[in-house]
């Protein structure tokens, strides 16, 4: 078979076996209705329990406080629109980020069409926000501060604590996409400060269609989807036992093997930042130097498009992504390189690679070799590699 | 998502490189919108002896251009300006709605060179007279995909 190699973790994750094995009997000996008296529905509820205690314990929290959802975006328009709804005779604003994701962001477009006001702060040229700035954009009017935690393209980390400072002092609701944070760095609710913050299973080698939301004891926010008392009349639908199951397990193994993980991670990525410095002309890092995501390179090779990029890594069995305009199906490159102050011409030759639990060193080294053979190719192609040789 | 004639045409692209003394260069696309294409022609009795490309782009950038140049490769300047983006879809057994703008592309990049030679050489080709070279392109002149 081809050899093929898959980059892109912070895409999806594959389950892992241990976390399989705990979902299997729930798709079809312990089927029952977790909402339902009987021994069959008791059976699912005391799972859907045992997932809740796992995932509460990993995160500083207690079980009355952790909500399951159909997954990572869910969770955001959910704590978005139920704070936005329920607060609104406090006010009408909202702060967060040019740099998130578009479960944030759309949900952000959408509120200002129905009365909101939101101010998207700036990062700097690696992606971190202005306490500053966040500070001055606060108003009366201020009901919530929705900042991630890691971001989704370059893997900047934000510095949550600190936000969570100014959101307590100012008595703002502060909520936090931690979809790429959970299971890459240490998280603790109480000590972040945050009193909303959401997951994703599929991200951390669980699951996909399940995710979480923590809420803060005392939170006020109305419900996103109505239509039963499922997690205590917060969020209606049968629970996704299998799944939620499968999420309680992945979350446990992440926490446990965090230092393992996050050590992996940073040998692996360092060695393909480095491998690619080393062969590779006219290449940027993107993202934070070193307050980013353990897995995360990104890069941006000059004189080409992220698109063929893609494409010619997958010929050689690589799985990648992009944030050029060819392939986020819109005209402009991703809303992230713009925030980092990249050009159009620059952010056109995106190119995210995330590394994972099951990548290897042979891995990172048929990359680079391959990486290097696409790129030049490609440059040879390129009219604005010309000039550069021209000039040589 | 692209055809096998694409992913041909990307993977082993026809015609790539320069012409150094080309008797028309055409330019088209800007590094906004991310696609430049730049096709030189050798013209020898009104007809396309040779013709070379490079484009900076996605991949069917890169097969439209590649598919164009093997188009007019041999044919009359005439018929060469009578290249459409239609037909260099139809040659490629189409292409994704959002990278139609690419044909439109390697349609005006033949045009662009072919119009320089004209200039240069004095001459009023048929099917060019009211062409007017730039560097930007409609993006918008195609139907966008509903994204939801």
């Amino acid at each position: 078979m081809k050899k093929r190699i898959y980059l892109d973790y912070s895409a999806t994750t594959p389950i892992k076996k241990e976390v399989l094995d705990e979902m299997m009997p729930y798709f079809s000996e312990l089927y029952g209705n977790p909402s339902s008296i009987y021994s069959f529905g008791r059976e699912a509820k005391k799972a859907l329990d045992f997932a809740r205690d796992r995932i509460a314990k990993a995160i500083g929290a207690t079980s009355k406080e952790i909500f399951f959802t159909g997954g990572g975006s869910e969770a955001d328009n959910w704590a978005i629109k139920g704070i936005a709804y329920a607060n609104r005779q406090k006010g009408n604003h909202i702060i967060t980020t040019k740099t998130e994701h578009h479960a944030v962001l759309h949900v952000c477009q959408y509120l200002e069409k129905n009365g909101f006001e939101v101010t998207y702060l700036d990062v700097d040229e690696y992606g971190i926000i202005d306490l500053n700035q966040l500070r001055e954009a606060i108003t009366d009017k201020t009901i919530l501060i929705t900042i991630m935690f890691v971001n989704n393209e370059i893997g900047t980390i934000q510095p949550i604590k600190e936000i969570g400072k100014v959101a307590k002092e100012r008595g703002i609701y502060f909520h936090t996409d931690a979809v790429q944070a959970l299971g890459n760095v240490s998280i603790d609710v109480k000590e972040l400060g945050v009193d909303l913050m959401n997951f994703s299973s599929h991200k951390i080698y669980g699951p996909k269609g399940v995710g979480a939301i923590y809420i803060k004891k005392g939170v006020k926010l109305h419900p996103l989807i109505h239509g039963g008392a499922q997690e205590r009349k917060r969020r209606a639908g049968t629970e996704n036992v299998s799944a939620i199951v499968g999420f309680g397990k992945a979350v446990e193994l992440a926490v446990e093997n965090l230092d393992g993980h996050i050590a992996h991670l940073n040998k692996l990525r360092d060695k393909l930042i480095k491998g690619i410095q080393e062969n590779i002309d006219y290449v940027k890092l993107n993202g934070h130097p070193t307050e980013r995501h353990p897995g995360n390179v990104h890069v941006c090779f000059e004189f080409i498009e992220g698109e063929s990029l893609l494409l010619s890594l997958d010929m050689v069995g690589i799985a990648g992504s992009s944030g050029s305009a060819c392939t986020s199906g819109s005209l402009d490159p991703s809303h992230v390189l713009m925030a980092i102050g990249l050009t159009h011409e620059i952010a056109h030759g995106s190119l995210r690679l995330t590394v994972g639990d099951f990548t290897t060193e042979e891995d990172i080294d048929y990359v680079i070799e391959n990486l290097k053979v696409i790129v030049d190719r490609l440059r040879q192609m390129s009219p604005l590699y010309e000039r550069v040789k021209g000039g040589q | 998502m692209y055809s096998e004639k694409v992913m041909d045409h990307f993977v082993n692209p026809r015609n790539v490189g320069e012409i150094e003394d080309a008797d028309g260069v055409g330019q088209v696309g800007n590094v906004k919108c991310g696609d430049i294409m730049k096709m030189y022609l050798k013209i020898e009795d009104d007809t396309i002896v040779d013709v070379k490309f490079k484009t900076f782009g996605c991949g069917s950038a890169i097969a439209t251009s590649s598919i164009a140049t093997e188009m007019i490769m041999g044919k009359s300047v005439e018929d060469a300006v009578a290249l459409t983006n239609r037909a260099v879809v139809e040659a490629l057994d189409g292409l994704p709605s959002q990278k139609v703008h690419c044909s439109v592309l390697a349609e005006q990049a033949v045009k662009a060179a072919i119009y320089d030679y004209a200039q240069k050489s004095g001459i009023v080709i048929k099917g060019l007279e009211n062409f007017v070279p730039t560097d930007d392109h409609d993006h918008h002149d195609h139907e966008e995909e509903d994204e939801e």
